[in-house]
C-alpha cells in the first residue's frame, strides 16, 4: 500500500500537483545519490512528502517555532524551521528556508539559473518555491550546518546570488516587468527596485528595526504587484498632463469595439467624450483621474502623459496586527527622474522616527495613526495636499500649533501658566 | 568566520544579479519602448515595440512549489526556444518569450507534455475576454508553523475546478484569487476579488511549562490587539480572556507556549471583492462572506463548493470589465448573497475595533485631478 494515501489523491485533476513535484524530487534525488552525486540531504524529499501525509491525516502543521538560524554577517533571509515528527521523519527534523534576492522583474538567464539548482542540489531538498509571496526565490529545507556552505557556494557563482530579507528588516524589494515588456510603464520599475535594493543591503541583511518594511514598485495604476496593499512604502507610476491620443489608431478600435459602451461609459469620471461620426475620442483630461481603464481598453491608442513619475502610498500591510489598511497617498507625486533620491531621503527619515519612537512588532502604518499624519508629513517634509484625501475631516477637533494662535491675554496666561502646545515636529529625543 | 581566514571570493552584501544582465537581448534593445500589446490567443501576448521588433510572452501556470529537476527542464526548454531566457511573473506564472511566432504551438507542446504546466492566465481587455490567472499562497502545511489551513492542497482543488477558466479567456471582467493560511497573511491577500484565510476558531491553550521555558510575559501580552491577556505574575505564566479573544494567534507568534490549533475547529475565511488596480473602481479591501468552512483534506469540498458559488454568481452576471467589488455594488449586498446561495450571518458584521476612524477619509489607490 502506498505511503501516502491521502496525498496521492492530489495528482487528481488537470492543474499541475506540488504533489507531484515532491515525489518527482524524491525519485530524482534517489537517483542522483545512487549515481553517487555529492547530495546532502538524501530522503529529504521523501521525508517531506511523509510529513505532510500526516498533516492530512491529522489536519494540523507539524512545523515549531523557528529558533534563530542565519549565515556569517547577515541576520535575516533564513527562517529557521523544525519538525516536531523528528522520529518519524529524522531527515526533515531540521529543515530551514533560504531566501535569495531574486533579480528585479524575476527576468533569468537559464545559466544563472541551472547553477543555482545545482547548488540546491547538493546542499537542499531539491525542493523550491518560484516565487514566495514577497518575492524571492525560496529554497525549501536544509540543515543548519550546511546554511553556511550553501551561501559561500552561492557566492562564487556567476552570476551570484545572495540572500533576501526576513524578520524586521528591509524585505526583498520587488517591480513588476515595467519597461523590459510593458509599454504602460510610467518609470523605470526595475531600475529603482535595483537600485533601492543594492543602496540599501545592510538594512536588508541585519534586522533592526521594530518590524518589517516592504518596498514595491508598481509601473502605473494597475499595480501588478499588489504594492497598493502590501508595501509599506508602494511607488506607483503616473502621470500629469495630457493623456496621448492617437486618432487613426481609435478609428482602428471603433471597427469592431463599442467605444462608447465600453470605453466612454466606464471612464469613472465621464472624462471621455466620443465623436461616432468622425470617430474620435476627446479626453477632458483636468477630469481624467488617471485610473487607466481607456488606456487599458486601447492600448493601440491611448498613451500616459508624457510627464511620468509616481505617487508614493505609505502604510499598506495585512490584518496583523492593527487591522488590513491599503496603502494612502503621502506623496503625490515624484517626477521619474528625482524618484530614486526623493525615495532613498524619505525612506531615511521614516527609517529614523520608526527606529526611534515605534514599538515592537509595529508597522510604519500603525505609527502613523498613533501619531498623527501631521507628524509624519512633518518627518518626510511633504506638505499637506488635498490629494491624500477622500475628503476632509467631518470633526471639527483639530490642533492648533502655538505660532498659529493670535496674540491674546488668554494666550499669555495660558503660557505664563506654563501650558506646552504640540508641535508636530518630530524631535529625536522624545519618546 | 575571522576577517583573516576569509577566501578571496568572499563577499557579503552584494544583492541580486543585475536583471539587464538576465534578459533576452531582444528586450534589452526594446527596453522602455514598447509601442503596445495583443493576446493572440489565450496564454499568448504579442507585444510589438516601436522599432517594429515583435516579441511573443506565452505564459504558462506553475504549482509554485516546484523542484530542481523541473526547473531545469524549463532551463532545456528555454535553451531550444527561447536562446536561454525565461522569467517568472509576479503570480506564479513562468513566461517564455520567443521572437518567432512559428515556434509558439510547439514550446505550448513541450510544456505541456514535459512539464504538465497549462498555458493561459492571460486576459484581453480590448476584446473584454478574462481568462482566471493564477491562485497567489502561502505556505501552509508545507513549511510554515502558525497556518490554520493548508496551502498548496486547497489551491490545487480550487484550480482543478477553475481549470477551465484558466485556459480560455471566457470571463466577464478580471479576477485574481488568493490565498493565505493564516492572519499573518504573508501573502496579504485582503485585497482580491476573491480569498480565502485560514482562521483559528479557539483560543490558545497555554503550556505554562514553554511559557515559562520561552518567552517574555510583558511583550507576549502587549502583543494582544484585544487586550485578552492577562500576566499571572505569581505563576509566571498567562491567562487568556475567552470573552475578548478573537484567535488571531498574534501571541503565538510572540511565543511558542501559546498554541492555538484545533485540527476540528480550524478552517478557512473567504473574502471578497477586493482590488488593487486603479482600473475604474479604486483600490478596496475584501470583505468577509463565508465566515467558515472545515479543513478536509485532501481535497476541501465545502471550500471549494463556496468558492465556485462566489466565482459563478459573479461570472454569470457581472457586466463586461466588471470586477468582483462593482458587481456587487451595482447589484448590492443583499441580491449578492441570493445569487451566490450564500447565508448572512451574524459573524459577518464587523465589531473588531476597526482601523481608525480618520483612516475612512484617506485617499487610497491613485486617482488624482491635477
Ligand atoms: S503595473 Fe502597469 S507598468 Fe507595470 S506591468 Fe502592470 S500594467 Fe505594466
Ligand atoms: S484614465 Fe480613467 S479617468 Fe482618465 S480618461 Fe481614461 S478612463 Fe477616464
Ligand atoms: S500566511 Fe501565516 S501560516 Fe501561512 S505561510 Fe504565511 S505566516 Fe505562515
Ligand atoms: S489569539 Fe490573538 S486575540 Fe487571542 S489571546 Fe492571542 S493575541 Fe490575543
Amino acid at each position: 500500500m502506498s505511503e501516502t494515501p491521502l496525498l496521492d489523491q492530489i495528482p487528481d485533476g488537470p492543474w499541475p500537483s506540488f504533489v507531484k513535484e515532491i515525489k518527482k524530487t524524491a525519485e530524482l534525488q534517489d537517483k542522483a545519490v545512487a549515481e553517487g552525486k555529492d547530495i546532502k540531504m538524501p530522503g529529504s524529499a521523501r521525508a517531506l512528502l511523509k510529513q505532510i501525509e500526516i498533516s492530512y491525516k491529522d489536519k494540523k502543521t507539524h512545523w515549531k517555532h523557528g529558533g534563530i538560524v542565519s549565515v556569517v554577517g547577515y541576520g535575516g533571509g533564513v527562517i529557521g524551521r523544525y519538525s516536531d515528527l523528528e522520529d518519524i521523519v529524522p531527515e526533515v527534523h531540521h529543515f530551514h528556508t533560504i531566501r535569495v534576492n531574486m533579480p528585479s522583474g524575476w527576468f533569468y538567464s537559464t545559466k544563472a539559473l541551472r547553477q543555482l539548482m545545482d547548488v540546491w542540489e547538493k546542499w537542499g531538498s531539491g525542493i523550491t518555491n518560484f516565487h514566495g509571496s514577497t518575492g524571492d526565490i525560496i529554497l525549501l529545507g536544509t540543515k543548519s550546518e550546511y546554511l553556511q556552505p550553501c551561501f559561500e557556494d552561492m557566492m562564487k557563482l556567476d552570476p551570484p546570488f545572495d540572500i533576501g530579507g526576513s524578520g524586521s528588516d528591509l524585505r526583498t524589494p520587488s517591480a513588476c516587468m515595467g519597461p523590459a515588456l510593458c509599454e504602460f510603464a510610467c518609470y523605470d520599475t526595475l531600475q529603482i527596485c535595483h537600485d533601492i535594493t543594492m543602496e540599501f543591503q545592510n538594512e536588508l541583511h541585519r534586522p533592526m528595526w521594530p518590524y518589517k518594511f516592504k518596498f514595491k514598485f508598481s509601473g502605473c495604476p494597475n499595480d501588478c504587484v499588489a504594492a497598493k496593499a502590501r508595501a509599506d512604502c508602494a511607488v506607483i507610476g503616473t502621470w500629469k498632463g495630457e493623456i496621448q491620443i492617437d486618432q487613426d489608431a481609435v478609428k482602428e478600435y471603433a471597427e469592431w469595439m463599442d467605444i462608447e459602451e465600453e470605453v466612454v461609459k466606464l471612464c469613472p469620471t465621464g472624462a471621455i467624450s466620443y465623436d461616432a461620426e468622425k470617430k474620435e475620442i476627446k479626453i477632458d483630461n483636468s477630469n481624467c483621474v488617471r485610473c487607466m481603464h481607456c488606456i487599458n481598453k486601447m492600448p493601440k491608442a491611448l498613451k500616459p502623459g508624457k510627464e511620468r513619475g509616481a505617487t508614493v502610498l505609505i502604510g499598506a500591510k495585512a490584518p496583523f496586527v492593527e487591522g488590513a489598511i491599503i496603502g494612502w497617498v503621502a506623496v503625490p507625486f515624484i517626477p521619474a527622474d528625482e524618484l530614486f533620491d526623493t525615495l532613498c531621503e524619505i525612506a531615511e527619515k521614516i527609517w529614523e522616527w520608526w527606529d526611534d519612537i515605534g514599538k515592537f512588532r509595529e508597522r510604519v502604518g500603525e505609527l502613523i495613526w498613533r501619531r498623527g499624519i501631521g507628524e509624519f508629513l512633518n518627518v518626510i517634509g511633504q506638505e499637506a495636499d488635498v490629494r491624500m484625501i477622500k475628503h476632509p475631516r467631518t470633526n471639527p477637533f483639530m490642533f492648533f500649533k502655538e505660532e498659529e494662535l493670535v496674540e491674546s491675554e488668554v494666550v499669555k496666561k495660558l503660557k505664563e501658566r506654563g501650558m506646552k502646545w504640540r508641535s508636530f515636529e518630530y524631535e529625536g529625543e522624545e519618546i | 568566520m575571522q576577517q583573516q581566514e576569509k577566501p578571496p571570493w568572499w563577499k557579503t552584501d552584494f544583492g541580486p544579479p543585475y536583471f539587464k544582465d538576465l534578459m533576452h537581448p531582444v528586450l534589452k534593445k526594446n527596453y522602455g519602448k514598447w509601442a503596445y500589446h495583443e493576446v493572440i490567443r489565450p496564454g499568448v501576448i504579442k507585444r510589438v515595440a516601436e522599432s517594429g521588433d515583435v516579441v511573443y510572452v506565452v505564459r504558462f501556470g506553475t504549482p509554485r512549489l516546484i523542484s530542481i529537476y523541473t526547473i531545469r527542464e524549463l532551463c532545456d526548454i528555454a535553451d531550444k526556444y527561447c536562446d536561454g531566457y525565461l522569467r517568472w511573473t509576479s503570480r506564479h506564472n513562468v513566461e517564455f518569450i520567443l521572437t518567432d511566432e512559428s515556434k509558439i504551438d510547439d514550446l505550448i507542446k513541450e510544456v505541456e507534455e514535459k512539464v504538465g504546466f497549462p498555458c493561459g492566465g492571460t486576459w484581453d481587455t480590448p476584446k473584454g475576454k478574462y481568462g482566471l490567472t493564477n491562485i497567489i499562497h502561502t505556505q501552509g502545511w508545507i513549511h510554515c508553523h502558525t497556518p490554520a489551513i493548508d496551502a498548496s492542497g486547497i489551491v490545487k482543488a480550487i484550480m482543478d475546478e477553475l481549470y477551465e477558466y484558466f485556459v480560455d479567456m471566457k470571463l466577464p471582467g478580471l479576477c485574481r484569487i488568493s490565498l493565505a493560511c493564516c492572519a499573518n497573511m504573508c501573502g496579504a491577500v485582503h485585497a482580491s476579488d476573491i480569498s480565502i484565510v485560514g482562521i483559528h476558531r479557539t483560543p490558545p491553550l497555554v503550556d505554562d511549562d514553554a511559557v515559562r521555558r520561552m518567552c517574555e510575559l510583558p511583550s507576549t501580552a502587549a502583543a494582544c490587539p484585544t487586550a485578552a491577556i492577562k500576566v499571572k505574575a505569581k505563576e509566571k505564566t498567562l491567562e487568556v480572556d475567552g470573552e475578548k479573544c478573537m484567535y488571531c494567534g498574534n501571541c503565538y507568534t510572540m511565543c511558542p507556549g501559546m498554541p492555538l490549533f484545533d485540527p476540528e475547529n480550524d478552517g478557512a475565511a473567504i473574502l471578497c471583492a477586493g482590488k488593487v488596480s486603479d482600473a475604474r473602481h479604486p483600490p478596496e479591501l475584501s470583505k468577509v462572506v463565508v465566515p467558515w468552512v472545515p479543513n478536509e483534506p485532501p481535497r476541501w469540498p465545502t471550500l471549494v463548493e463556496k468558492i465556485k458559488q462566489i466565482f459563478m454568481a459573479w461570472a454569470n452576471n457581472a457586466k463586461k470589465h466588471e470586477r468582483m467589488v462593482e458587481f456587487i455594488e451595482r447589484i448590492g449586498w443583499e441580491r449578492f448573497f441570493e445569487l451566490a446561495g450564500l447565508e448572512f450571518s451574524w459573524h459577518l458584521i464587523d465589531d473588531f475595533r476597526i482601523p481608525p476612524f480618520m483612516y475612512a477619509s484617506y485617499r487610497v489607490g491613485t486617482q488624482f485631478r491635477w
